[in-house]
């Protein structure tokens, strides 16, 4: 078959709502965008891990403990499903741990900021992964089929994270003034951060039109910010907190909530490696993969004295 | 740089006994015990299985989109294969 020919062949699928294969043809572009999209959205699951991890060890009950330290664990899960859909498309382990670990690949700019008090712990689960969930609810139909696969296993596994930093948010607010003004002081700091997530505004956004063009994603950056406002703003005035935005208003025309936009320069700032904790995370990924190395290496020598070797796909 | 992340597994889980294995995503790992339990880790952390297989990735032989057509249209115009091309008298009822 001629290119052109593959390329119908492409084209109809994406038409038909049919999902593409790892065996199937796809343009260079559209495999560089997903290898891109996938690795950072992989690369932010186990990133992800350490603002939360740091609060593994403070819990304050052994139930809240537990329950964060399988919160964490799933993520990591969620990274490594990620990464093998990654691999489906023609790029190994190795190169993509590495371009993290080098700087080169992105992560979501979320994971930079600190987690400061046990009420970010709540707000991180209800605020991140809430929006988090947003977009993979969309993304479980990407039309890259392992993609597709991944996040449907993700938000299975998904649906708890949020609700336990919701009920973290609520022992808070509702708890003693001291504690009221801890969640208030989360929401402050979590709430820009969060909506800056769903990316730059569509106007600005340099990826969104291929990927709305080839459905791997199926909802712009502002269409899924809108509806993470409007879910959210009644859950914050549950729990008698206050949005950090005074400009958020019913806007009854559009059905919606007006509000401000997240300030753009510091994302930029953020994604470029000036968020409060770039560094830190990056060098703790960076330890964790050396330290690590030593069990990589016995495990190779015992299966190599138990001969039994299996050639790298 | 050389790829120490091991080789990667298939893995096909098993619901409940007596159910078809259907695969459900894969995972690196450097031999068969590690990549058991590796799999038990990963993909069964809410009982999503009561047994599991591991196979290497290149091990398993698949057939390719492009053959879609001469693959599998030889099927296409079997109808006598199926129970509907057959007519039972009505006096037989159920068959
Ligand atoms: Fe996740
Ligand atoms: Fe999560």
């Amino acid at each position: 078959m001629e290119v052109n020919k593959f390329e119908d062949v492409f084209e109809g699928k994406l038409a038909k709502n049919e999902m593409v294969e790892p065996k199937d043809w796809m343009p260079d572009n559209y495999r560089k965008h997903l290898i891109r999209q996938i690795s950072q959205h992989a690369h932010s699951e186990i990133v992800g891990m350490l603002p939360e991890g740091n609060w593994i060890t403070r819990a304050p009950s052994l139930r809240s403990k537990v329950v964060l330290l399988a919160k964490v664990q799933d993520e990591g899960g969620h990274g490594l499903y990620l990464y093998t859909a990654a691999e489906t498309l023609g790029i190994s382990r190795d190169e993509l741990l590495d371009n993290l670990h080098t700087g080169k690949a992105k992560y979501s700019s979320i994971f930079n900021y600190p987690t400061l008090t046990w009420a970010d712990i709540g707000a991180v689960g209800w605020l991140v992964d809430g929006a988090a969930i947003m977009n993979q609810v969309m993304l479980q139909r990407t039309s890259y089929g392992p993609y597709a696969r991944a996040m449907v296993r993700i938000c299975k596994e998904e649906s708890f994270h949020q609700r336990q930093g919701f009920e973290i948010m609520t022992r808070l607010a509702f708890g003693t003034e001291d504690q009221k003004a801890m969640a208030q002081d989360a929401l402050n700091r979590w709430w820009y951060p969060t909506m800056m997530m769903f990316g730059p505004p569509d106007a600005e956004s340099p990826n969104s039109e291929n990927a709305m063009k080839w459905r791997i994603k199926r909802e712009t950056n502002d269409q899924l910010r809108q509806r993470f406002v409007d879910q959210t703003v009644p859950q914050v005035q549950y729990l008698g907190l206050t949005v950090p935005d005074a400009n958020l208003k019913w806007n009854e025309a559009k059905k919606g909530y007006d509000f401000s936009e997240p300030n753009w320069v510091e994302f930029k700032n953020v994604i470029s490696g000036n968020g409060p904790c770039n560094k830190e995370r990056l060098a703790a990924r960076n330890k964790a993969h050396n330290d690590g190395a030593w069990v990589r290496e016995a495990a190779q020598a015992f299966a190599k004295k138990r001969n039994e070797i299996y050639v790298a796909a | 740089m050389s790829d120490n992340q091991g080789p990667v597994w298939e893995i096909f889980l098993q619901k409940k006994a007596g159910q078809p294995f259907v695969h459900c995503g894969s995972l690196h790992a450097f031999d068969k015990e590690m990549a058991l339990q590796n799999a038990r880790d990963l993909y069964t952390r809410r009982n999503e299985g009561v047994s599991i297989w591991a196979v290497p990735s290149n091990a398993i032989v698949a057939s390719s989109p492009e053959d879609i057509g001469p693959f599998f249209e030889p099927a296409n115009d079997k109808v006598y294969r199926h129970p509907t091309f057959y007519q039972i008298p009505d006096a037989i009822g159920h068959m």
